[in-house]
């Protein structure tokens, strides 16, 4: 599939020609589809805020606990109550009891102004595991150790909201990469050999991904991840869920791989390889499963979301990841009631990075679809 | 033809008692039961005698048997219409999914029609007129539809009911007649509460329909036979309608096969959960989270003959559509 690269061996003085790699192809067309480039610029950001980062950009560590119970978010304040301008600072909170609603509520006291900062310094931790530092990204300034900031309020724990969104981030968007990639793995490997041998190899793939999609498919989830024992330790479950993720979903893509694979080995190149007395191991795994990886790409890219999704839904009913885990999905289980709507409607904030997520894997997936479908006009 | 349907039916029964098996294996998967669960609730609340109650209850439901003997009185008994009894609820399961059948039906009908009444003219509309501002618009909403899974939808639309407009959103009825007989004023307060979740569902699902309408509408719209019929002078809303949508509208039959059928079982169950709907749904998901395995047991292998029963309507329908398909 890929295009010769011109020899090197060119006459000199003759003018040199042109030529590209297929994935230099690939590159050129991806470039002219901006939502796409967009939609990936988006995706690198996010992992690194949320995978790489987070304990740099939150303001605490994940449960470092206060006696702010389920405060409102605090917003961050420019304009002081005479009018001026100052640098960033938000009031102090006092405790009231709302007489009327018979609710505990927080206020804010303009009597106390703390200074928010820049690169200050708060909880210890470990920068990408390796290097110690206690400075965070924004915060108050350390010398007001009794005040806290919740730009997303807090929960009934008195805990940052906004910390545990960040700190979430990184199990749920990992879940969705580790996850496609054993589906990938799975679906691929078993898609070649299925379509590569033929026969009776292929009729027993073919029939248990059969078996799998007849299965009703939500329930089958529900089932298999009720299955996991409650008293696993929660990397345990973490690893299981992803397993059963991909377990499920490598179905699609081995057909898919499969029917590329039928047309691929009667080429002639296939055939080249095999007449040289290549292994066969050798011609499905270096000749015909790189043909199909531009399918491969598009379909795991555009499947990863529904991965992240199937993960926050199974951990918000309570069959997924468990609570010392932090994740999108249990952060959720507290905020969708209507009690909690009502009163803690900033637990809330938990929904649009999932949505952002979703939508950015659908910009980069429905990019590189128009940049990689091979049957599409130039 | 004949031959066709039996084949199929056949192959249906394996597929049931293959996943009904299968469905039973992995609710056993997990360490305990649903009583050794039990026994800890009541432990927790001091009740003394929990091992005592509790190995009545083992002994009633035949917890105490081996695997294959459940599996197997469980299995026979259903084709008697016996469903078991479910641990959580102390009552029959046919009881249970029965009470909740009706407003599943009506609510997967509801969510059916809006849905299909909007994606397919927004559908030929998108590709009638291909890349117009109203395509484009289509196309926008369906890619958000796309990617919004109901759940969330459900909790942002709970999230401004509440907090901007001060409304109840949740359930099928309002207080006041929960428990009342059935009248005229019951009827529109149900039809009052039924569009929010229908709606949620038809903002998800029409996404995909309308693609794959528009998709196919602009192949056909391509094709020689849709020339020949401008060309003898038809007007174009029967060219589009009566020869080209006929064509395209293939693939979504056996869409709507497999879909709807399934849906009248566990249609939308997380937004029925969000939304504290009376439907199948919630109870389901339950007892697959308490291992009240023959009330789970059940809604599976139901889900799995709306699966086939399904698979099977859409492609006798499909052969009936366009005659160009043989069943063989």
């Amino acid at each position: 599939m890929a295009v010769a690269s011109a020899p090197s061996t060119l006459p000199l003085g003759k003018k040199k020609e042109f030529s590209q790699s297929y994935w230099s192809l690939v590159w050129y067309r991806f470039k002219k589809n901006k939502l796409g480039v967009l939609g990936g610029i988006f995706l690198i950001g996010l992992y690194l805020a949320f995978v790489v980062l987070p304990e740099f950009i939150a303001p605490y560590a994940l449960e470092n606990r206060s006696n702010f119970v389920e405060a409102p978010p605090t917003p961050i304040r420019f304009v002081d109550a005479n009018g001026q301008f100052q640098p960033p600072f938000i009031y102090g909170l006092d405790r009231k009891v709302d007489q009327v609603k018979r609710l505990r509520t927080w206020v804010e006291n303009p009597d106390r102004k703390y200074r928010v900062g820049l690169f200050v310094q708060g909880d210890a931790y470990q920068l990408l595991g390796l290097i110690s530092t206690n400075v965070h990204l924004f915060g108050i300034e350390a010398d007001q150790k009794e005040a806290r900031i919740f730009i997303m309020g807090s929960d009934a724990l008195g805990r940052d909201f906004f910390t545990r969104i960040m700190y979430g981030g990184r199990l749920s968007l990992m879940i969705g990469l580790i996850g496609q990639f054993l589906t990938l793995a799975l679906g691929a490997t078993l898609g070649v050999i299925s379509g590569y041998y033929g026969g009776a190899t292929d009729m027993f793939v073919q029939r248990f991904t059969e078996f799998l999609a007849a299965f009703p498919n939500i329930p089958l989830f529900m089932a298999l991840s009720a299955a996991i024992p409650a008293f696993w330790s929660p990397i345990a479950v973490y690893f299981m869920l992803t397993l059963i993720l991909a377990f499920l979903g490598w179905g699609g893509l081995a057909r898919q791989v499969r029917g590329l694979v039928l047309s691929l080995r009667e080429r002639e190149y296939a055939l080249a390889a095999k007449s040289f007395g290549a292994k066969d191991r050798r011609i499905m795994f270096r000749h015909l499963l790189p043909g199909t990886m531009s399918h491969v790409i598009v379909i795991a890219t555009l499947s990863i979301p529904g991965m992240i999704l199937a993960e926050t839904a199974l951990s918000w009913l309570g069959l997924g990841l468990r609570p010392p885990l932090t994740s999108w999905g249990t952060l959720l289980q507290d905020a969708a009631t209507v009690r909690a709507i009502r009163f803690t409607p900033w637990l809330l904030w938990t929904v649009p990075p999932i949505l952002f997520t979703v939508l950015t894997y659908n910009m980069l997936g429905d990019g590189l679809r128009d940049a990689l479908d091979p049957y599409s006009g130039r | 033809m004949v031959n066709y349907l039996i084949r199929r039916v056949g192959y249906a029964l394996i597929m049931v008692v293959l996943v009904s098996f299968v469905s039973f294996a992995i609710i056993e998967l997990p360490p305990g039961d649903f009583l050794t669960q039990k026994v800890e609730q009541l432990r927790a609340r001091g009740d003394r005698s929990a091992e005592q109650q509790v190995e009545t209850l083992r002994l009633r439901y035949g917890l105490d048997k081996p695997f294959l003997e459940r599996y197997f009185n469980w299995a026979s008994n259903f084709l008697r219409g016996d469903f078991g009894e479910s641990f959580e609820f102390e009552r029959p399961v046919s009881e249970i999914l029965g009470a909740r059948l009706g407003y599943t039906v009506i609510l997967a009908i509801a969510t059916t029609v809006l849905t299909w009444a909007l994606a397919i003219p927004l559908g030929v509309y998108s590709a009638v007129k291909q890349y117009s501002p109203g395509d484009q618009a289509i196309s926008v909403v369906s890619f958000i539809g796309l990617g919004m899974p109901g759940f969330l939808l459900a909790l942002i639309i709970m999230y401004f009911a509440i907090i901007v407009f001060n409304l109840e959103v949740t359930g099928l009825f309002s207080p006041e007649f929960q428990d009342a007989p059935w009248s005229f004023a019951k009827v529109m307060d149900l039809l009052g509460h039924l569009w929010i979740p229908a709606l949620i569902s038809a903002v998800t699902g029409i996404g995909g329909l309308v693609r794959i309408m528009r998709g196919n509408l602009l192949d056909t719209l391509g094709q020689p036979f849709v020339e020949a019929a401008r060309a003898r002078g038809l007007k174009n809303r029967t060219v589009t309608w009566k020869h080209a949508v006929r064509i395209a509208i293939n693939p979504l039959i056996t869409i709507l096969g497999s879909d709807v059928f399934p849906s009248i079982i566990v249609g939308s169950s997380l937004v029925a959960i969000v939304l504290n709907l009376p439907t199948i749904g919630p109870v389901f998901v339950d007892s697959l989270r308490k291992l009240d395995m023959y009330l789970a047991g059940t809604c599976i292998v139901f889900l799995t003959i709306m699966l086939l029963v399904g698979n099977l309507v859409a492609d006798l329908l499909l052969a009936w559509v366009d005659p160009r398909i043989r069943l063989e």
